[in-house]
């Protein structure tokens, strides 16, 4: 089960931050096919959010064909998103972990790190190795 | 659908008008946020809203029952809890005793507590209990977070949304807060000095106008100003619709409490749905 956050400062709109979260869950293998998302009521009283936000974001993601309602049941993950990649996650993460070990090694900050990080992606973007 | 109309609505008071030609509609399902300065009219609108005042010129339509909670709360203080709520059963026709129960239950209000003793919270909690156990189709909401520490207002807006989840409930309900509203509303209603300048979903709303910053020369031709500020040399206006032709402006969308204040401040500004759709 997903327990969702909000940052309320982030200027991103509510729904957007409920659908990120769940995108991200499904990206990690922490929401998987079968799975059901929170009802609205439950989301609504732990966030204090009203309840159309919670049924537009699940609607946007029933769009996408990420999950589907059944009626009387509540809504359930149709689809991951990481598919067959799951499996390499550890080892990429691990990766990762020690790619950012040698950063900070380097005196990199957690800013430098971001900037970094998101040139190298939107550069591999561009070439089309991504 | 609207579970609340309101059309040319006024009331006078002694020899001066505190609502002038209010018209507006609020759909089934929504929770819609009433604001304005103090002296606006708000409290005025929600008691013609229930029935607690018959106005002038206008009329009200509710589709169902409405539930109304006054600002300060009335509750006996030396009743219990359990009092309160068989003084409620006694004096309404329909009445929920169970559900009510389950709620304070859920909240770990004790029946056997008296309602003096209770935290603000919790008085709160009570008189919304005792307002949903009418098993209301409105419900109307004075100042709900009033007085409350910034916990108990978390706590008493968890418990509204809940309820419109589940039984698909409209609320209207008045803050002097903004940002309360922000996630919670998803319905503005903007009333100033006894007139009306706002009544509409709030992501058309927000969606409908920009915020449009530039230097102080910067040509707004072609465009729908609600209002304005300056700091220097720059400007920044609210207007409706997008950016004007002039390249000089950075256009972004409001934020609520933006939207708010610039029609506050120019209280000859108003975004109001053609008389025709109010009456659909």
């Amino acid at each position: 089960m997903i327990e969702f956050q909000l940052d309320r400062g982030s200027g991103v709109a509510t729904y957007l931050q409920l659908v990120h979260q769940v995108k991200q869950a499904l990206r990690l293998g922490t929401l998987r096919p079968g799975d059901q998302l929170p009802t609205a009521r439950e989301v609504v009283e732990s966030l204090a959010i009203n309840p159309n936000t919670v049924l537009k974001a699940y609607r946007e993601l029933e769009r996408e064909g990420l999950v589907a309602g059944r009626p009387g049941l509540g809504t359930f993950v149709e689809q991951g998103i990481a598919g067959p990649t799951l499996a390499d996650h550890h080892r990429l993460r691990r990766g990762l972990e020690e790619w950012v070990r040698q950063a900070r090694a380097a005196g990199l900050d957690e800013e430098d790190l971001r900037a970094l990080f998101g040139a190298v992606l939107a550069g591999s973007a561009r070439e089309g190795v991504a | 659908m609207n579970a609340l109309e309101v059309t040319g609505l006024a009331v006078r008071r002694r020899r001066s008008w505190v609502l002038r030609d209010c018209s507006l509609a609020v759909p089934a399902g929504r929770v819609a946020a009433l604001v304005g300065p103090n002296g606006a009219g708000k409290t005025t609108l929600m008691h013609a809203a229930v029935g607690l005042l018959a106005p002038a010129r206008g009329g009200v339509t509710v589709r169902g029952q409405a539930a109304f909670v006054a600002q300060d709360k009335p509750l006996y203080e030396t009743f219990t809890v359990a009092e309160t709520l068989r003084f409620g059963r006694r004096t309404n026709d329909r009445w929920d005793e169970e559900a009510a129960r389950r709620r304070l239950d859920r909240l770990g209000i004790p029946l056997g507590g008296r309602v003096g003793r209770l935290s603000g919270g919790q008085r709160a909690q009570v008189a919304l209990t005792l307002a949903l156990a009418r098993l209301p189709d409105l419900l109307v909401l004075d100042e709900p977070l009033a007085n409350l520490d910034p916990v108990a207002r978390h706590d008493v807006m968890r418990s509204i949304m809940a309820e419109v989840a589940e039984r698909g409930l409209t609320v209207l309900l008045s803050s002097h807060v903004v940002s309360d509203l922000e996630d919670t509303c998803d319905w503005l209603i903007v009333l100033n000095g006894g007139r009306l300048q706002v009544s509409g979903d709030i992501e058309d709303l927000l969606g409908g106008h920009s915020v449009l910053t530039g230097p102080a020369g910067a040509s707004a031709a072609g465009c729908d100003v609600v209002g304005e500020s300056r700091t220097g040399r720059q400007v920044s206006l609210l207007v409706r619709g997008g950016p004007p032709p002039d390249p000089r402006w950075n256009a972004r969308r409001p934020g609520l409490d933006e939207l708010v204040m610039g029609y506050l401040r120019s209280p000859a500004s108003a975004a109001l749905p053609a008389p025709a759709e109010v009456a659909g």
